[in-house]
Formats: structure tokens, sequence, C-alpha cells
């Protein structure tokens, strides 16, 4: 088995392009997928270690997330929708109603 | 995993996020992360994790992404300025050399973590359905009930919020347009 | 000493992978040979099919040199659709029409035929064959999650239709690509709640356990198929199969009277030769399923891995070689009538409007899948079964 720090060391640099994606793309949808792919990122480390100490524990914690991550993104998307049909926008620096 | 595999899984992945990143067309974005997507789901099968390895390439590919896509042609989304455009200088600088740092200190707390117990060989059930299944059912049951919960009031939810109001007009009034002809306009916008 | 030791242990060990490189290769190329095959023959029925449905001759007039006319055979039109129509279409002009996305657009076809091909590596295509020492197992991927895989390519497969749609540039492409999509993603669910029926019922995920779950006899004389322990089941999979591959009476998106060509308007050549390959793959793949799950896979009434017993007590000896021949053969038998059950079909029926179509899916198989599923977790459990 490939050594754990190797696996470690992908999810941190996956995690580190996600959170670099949400900062500098004002997308909403790029956004949105940075933000998966910092999930996914996260569920690596589980699986990697979870296989590490022979714990089931990190897939079924995977499984959740995957869940989890699939019923956000199907309101996250919805959100977007009605957003897009009130403002005609989808970058984030136009969607700032709620600013002072 | 033998290593020159886990090294080729490994490019490929970064490829893909940086492309889900830097992409200006939408949809390339998408299939950038579909790309990262397959491959983790690999990755997870070598790891032993075969179940959640192909619950990954079927809920996420194939699911998860569809809607994406989807999205993005209801709303006939145009390619959008991308890197180019967007945040001001400054706040991008800042963004990169925030996320160095923090990808800086997840390896550094990662080399000096404490050894974790290593178990070397497995059993042949490991990760299939059967032992999920078991786990699942057995020790995680309150979450697993609770997702189900969740995953209605996602359903309801979702359909609740992309319903259509009396007075709203349909987004694509229009044909759906090209697209290849918004980002020349784009670009002519910007030159 | 124990270094020329360790290296002559490593070499043996070498060739013993090697050997099974060679019969994995061998046993993918001969699968994916076969299915490039039937999918012409499957072409083949399809014009010649048709044309007898509706009563007239279809293609007859493509011949070599005049050969057949010489020699006064009628000509069944097999030149034409095996020789002249694939010429034809790789020949012709390959453009990209102005302002669409190139790479996608030439890589939808593909993207299209991969998870569909692929599919078929888990196959079994016989039981074990005895080759001097070696016990070949009759499936190129032994995989002991093979359904779940089977569901993972099909959910893949949705990608090459959706980008054709969209890279073509073109708004009744990209129309016909959301529709099939929207129908593909719709009826994956009727099919994964039958393929799932079919695992609760059998107790694996793994083909090739299943095809020889299905061997042996009831009451003596009954062979044990799948059909007759999920009826339901079977007609869920038939129906969500031809859905799923976008054959009438389910082909809006295709809508060859409405929606121009639907996804693939704007490719012509060898890139609509690789989105019609998909086509009849995808019919071969249903065919394929639904012999594996209900229809004993490879397995031949009465025979057995020594040869037949038949019911009355008769019996017939059979050499290794010859049983897995048949049962080579009884697969490929069993496939092709399927497929060609599926080619009568679609010249018989109407098709359906879009609305009609996603009503059946949602409001008409989901909930019968389910009501199948409990029935049958009730029934197994009520068996006594794991």
């Amino acid at each position: 088995m490939t050594p754990i720090i190797d696996y470690m060391a992908l999810s941190a640099l996956l995690f580190a392009i996600g959170a670099i994606g949400v900062l500098i793309r004002r997308n909403v949808i790029v956004m949105f997928l940075a933000i998966e792919l910092m999930l996914n990122a996260v569920n690596l480390a589980f699986v990697a270690l979870g296989r590490r100490i022979g714990s089931m524990d990190g897939q079924v914690i995977v499984f959740f997330v995957m869940t989890v991550a699939a019923a956000e993104a199907a309101v996250g998307l919805a959100i977007i929708i009605s957003m897009f049909r009130n403002r005609e926008t989808v970058n984030a620096d136009e969607l700032n109603l709620l600013r002072w | 995993m033998p290593q020159w595999l886990f090294a080729f899984l490994a490019a490929l992945a970064i490829i893909g996020a940086l492309g889900t990143i830097l992409q200006r067309n939408l949809v390339h974005c998408v299939l950038g992360f579909a790309l990262v997507l397959i491959d983790l789901g690999v990755l997870y099968m070598g790891l032993g994790a075969v179940t959640v390895g192909f619950l990954q390439i079927i809920v996420y590919v194939g699911a998860i992404m569809v809607l994406f896509l989807f999205v993005i042609w209801l709303l006939n989304i145009q390619a959008d300025t991308g890197v180019r455009g967007g945040a001001s200088l400054s706040l991008k600088l800042v963004g990169a050399l925030a996320a160095a740092a923090l990808a800086a200190e997840l390896f550094v707390v990662f080399s000096h973590a404490p050894k974790l117990r290593e178990v070397r060989t497995i059993a042949p059930a490991f990760g299939s359905v059967a032992t999920l299944a078991h786990v699942l059912f057995s020790r995680y049951l309150i979450a697993f009930e609770t997702t189900s919960l969740l995953l209605l009031a996602a359903i309801v939810g979702a359909v609740a919020l992309a319903r259509r109001l009396a007075g709203q007009s349909a987004e694509v009034a229009a044909m759906p347009s090209q697209p290849g002809s918004a980002a020349r306009e784009s670009r002519r916008e910007v030159a | 000493m124990r270094r020329r030791a360790h290296t002559q242990r490593l070499l043996a060990s070498d060739s013993g992978v090697t050997i099974e490189l060679v019969i994995g290769a061998i046993k993918a190329v001969v699968i994916v040979l076969l299915v490039l095959g039937l999918t012409t023959l499957m072409l083949w029925f399809e014009r010649k099919g048709s044309a007898l449905i509706q009563d007239r001759i279809g293609a007859n007039r493509a011949d070599i040199f005049g050969l057949g006319k010489r020699l006064g055979m009628p000509n069944f039109g097999v030149i034409n659709t095996v020789l002249a129509d694939p010429i034809k279409m790789f020949t012709k002009e390959d453009f990209v029409p102005d302002g669409a996305d190139r790479f996608l657009h030439g890589l939808a076809p593909f993207l299209a035929l991969f998870p569909v091909i692929i599919t078929f590596a888990v196959v079994p295509m016989g039981d074990i064959l005895k080759i001097g020492k070696y016990e070949i197992d009759l499936q190129p991927a032994n995989l002991n999650v093979a359904a779940l895989y089977v569901l993972a390519t099909i959910g893949i497969g949705v990608y090459g239709i959706a980008l054709g749609g969209w890279a073509s540039n073109n708004r009744w492409a990209l129309l016909g690509g959301i529709r099939a999509s929207a129908q593909m993603i719709s009826y994956e669910i009727a099919m994964g709640l039958a393929i799932i029926a079919v695992v609760v019922t059998y107790g694996t995920l793994d083909l090739q356990q299943m095809c020889r779950a299905q061997g042996g006899v009831w009451f003596g004389f009954l062979p044990r198929w799948g059909i007759l322990l999920q009826p339901v089941s079977f007609l869920l999979l038939l129906i969500s199969g031809m859905a799923e591959s976008k054959r009438v009476p389910f082909d809006l998106p295709e809508g060859e009277s409405e929606l121009v060509a639907g996804y693939f308007t704007e490719y012509s050549g060898g890139k609509q030769a690789v989105f019609m390959m998909t086509d009849f793959a995808e019919v071969l793949l249903v065919a394929v399923l639904i012999t594996v799950f209900f229809f004993g896979g490879w397995q031949v009434p009465w025979l057995y891995r020594d040869g037949f017993h038949f019911p009355g007590g008769a019996a017939w000896l059979l050499p290794n070689i010859a049983v897995a021949i048949l049962q080579f053969v009884a697969f490929w038998i069993k496939v092709i009538i399927l497929s060609c059950l599926q080619i009568l079909i679609r010249w018989t029926l109407p098709r359906l409007r879009y609305d009609q179509l996603m009503r059946l899916g949602w409001k008409g198989l989901v909930p019968l899948g389910l009501l199948n599923l409990v029935a049958t977790a009730f029934v197994v459990v009520a068996a006594g079964g794991k």
C-alpha cells in the first residue's frame, strides 16, 4: 500500500485548490464546484485513514458525507436558480442586496 | 496499488481540479470536476473501499454532475470572464497566498502527526457491500434514518425553491443561445 | 544461491502473471469483437426486419462486381449493411459546426460509446473452460460487485449524449440532448430497482454467481431461470432498458420527425457511425443483462458441468470443451433473440410523447419497482435466505 502520507498530501492539495477556487472565481456555480472539491478531498482523507487503521468507520463517514453533499447540491442549485430568476446574474459580486 | 498508478491518478486529479477552477467555460469546469470524481472513485477502490468507490461514481458523477449541467443549460449561463475578470488582482493574490499557506500548513501537520497503528492485511470483505451494510444498519442506524429524512427535506426544499412563481416568465424566452458566440462577445467587450 | 532462487521464483510467478494477462486480454478482445460484430448483425436485422414488417423490400442492391447476380442468389442486403454503408459513413466529410466546441464535439460520440462497451467486461459468457491445467472462468473481469459496476457505467453513459447535444451549437440538438439525458436519468432509477430486486433474490452482486445459481431444475424438469422468480423485474428491466437506450417507443430525443435528428443532428460521417453503434451496443447490453438475470445466462436447460442430464433419467456425458462451447453459443443465441425482440418492438409501437414518457417512468415504473423490491425482500426473508 502506498504510504499514507501520499494520500494525505493529495487530499491537502485538492483541498487547497478548492479553497483557491472559492476565493478567486466570482461565478457562483464554479464556487460551488470548488466547495464540492474540498468535500471530496476530505472524503479521500477519510477513506485513506480508515484503510490505514483497518476500520470501516472511514467508509461509513464518506457514505454519509456523499449523501449530504447530494442533498446540499440539490438545494444549493435550487437557490441559484431562484436567485438567477430574480437578479439575472450568477456573479457573486452582483448579488449584494444584503450589503449595507 | 502500485506507486506509478497512484502517481498517475494523483496527477490526473490535480489536473482535473485545476481545470475546474481555471476554465472559463462552465461546462468545461463541470467536466473537469467529473474527471476528479471518477479519479477519486478509482482511488477509493484501490484503498479497498469498493462499494464507496462505485457509489461515488453512481451518485456524484452520474447524478450530481448531471444536475449541475442541467442547471447551467436551464439558466443558459454564458461562459463568464473566468479568472482574468472577476475579483481584483490584490484579492486574487491574497487568496492564492492564503491557500498556499493552508496547503503548507496541512503538509506540516500531516507529516508530524502521530503514527497511527497500521493494519497491513485486511479482511477480503473489507469495503464490500455486505460489510458496509452491516455497519450501517447496526452501529449507524440512527444516522442512516436521519439521512433519509434529510434527503426527503432536501427534495421538498429544492422543488419548492426552484418553482416558478406566478408572474415570472421562463428564462429561456429566446431560444437557447450558442456556446461559442458568447465567448466571442465577451472577448470583444474586454478587448 | 539465495538470490538465484529468489530470481527463479520471481520469474516463475512472472510467467504465471503473464499467462493470466494473456488469457484476460484474449477474453477481452473476443468479447469486444463479438459485440462489434453483433452490432452489425443487429443493424442488418433492423434494416431487413423493418422492411418485412413494413411490407417493403429494403436494401438489396449493393453487390461486389455483380457476383451475387451472376450466381443467381437473391440479395439480402448484407453487403449493403456490412460493406457499403460503413465505407460511406467513414469516408464522409467530417465537419464541426461553426461556433461549436470542437473538443467536446469530437469527444462526445466516444464518451457515449465507451461506457457501453466497458460494461461488457463483467458479462459471463460461460462456465469454466479447462485447458490443460488452467481453469479459465469465461468472464473477462471477475468482479464481485459486478451489478454495481453495471449501474455505474450506465450512469456515465448520460454524458456523451448530453454533451453531444450541447457541443453542436444548434438549438434542436441542445433540446434533444437535454430531453435525452433527462429521460436516461429517470429510467436509470427504474433499471436500478429492477437490478436490485434480482440481487436480493440471488443474494449476490456477482453476475457469474447469478448465472451459476440458475442451473438445476425445479420439479425435475423446469429450468431454474430467473424469469420465473422475478417476472415483474423482467418487465421493468425490458421497458427501462429500452427507454435507457432511447429506442422507440421512447425515442423522442432522437425525434426523427420532430427534432431533425435530435442530439446528433450536427454529426456526420464517422462520429455519427459511432453514435449509431452506441445505439445498437446498448440494445445488445440490455439483451445481455436480461439474459444474465432472467434467462439463466449461459445455462442450457438440463446441461450440467459434465453433460446433459435429462428429466427422464437419460444422461449424455460430454467433455468439458463441448459443454463450454454449448454454453457460449447458447448465451449468444439468447442475446440475439432478445435483441431481435427489441428491434421488433421498435417497429411495432408508436412513439410516446415526452410527458407520457416521463409519467410512465416516474409514476409508473418507479413505484412498481419499489413495490416489487419490498415484496421480494419479504419473500426472501420469509424463505430464510440471506
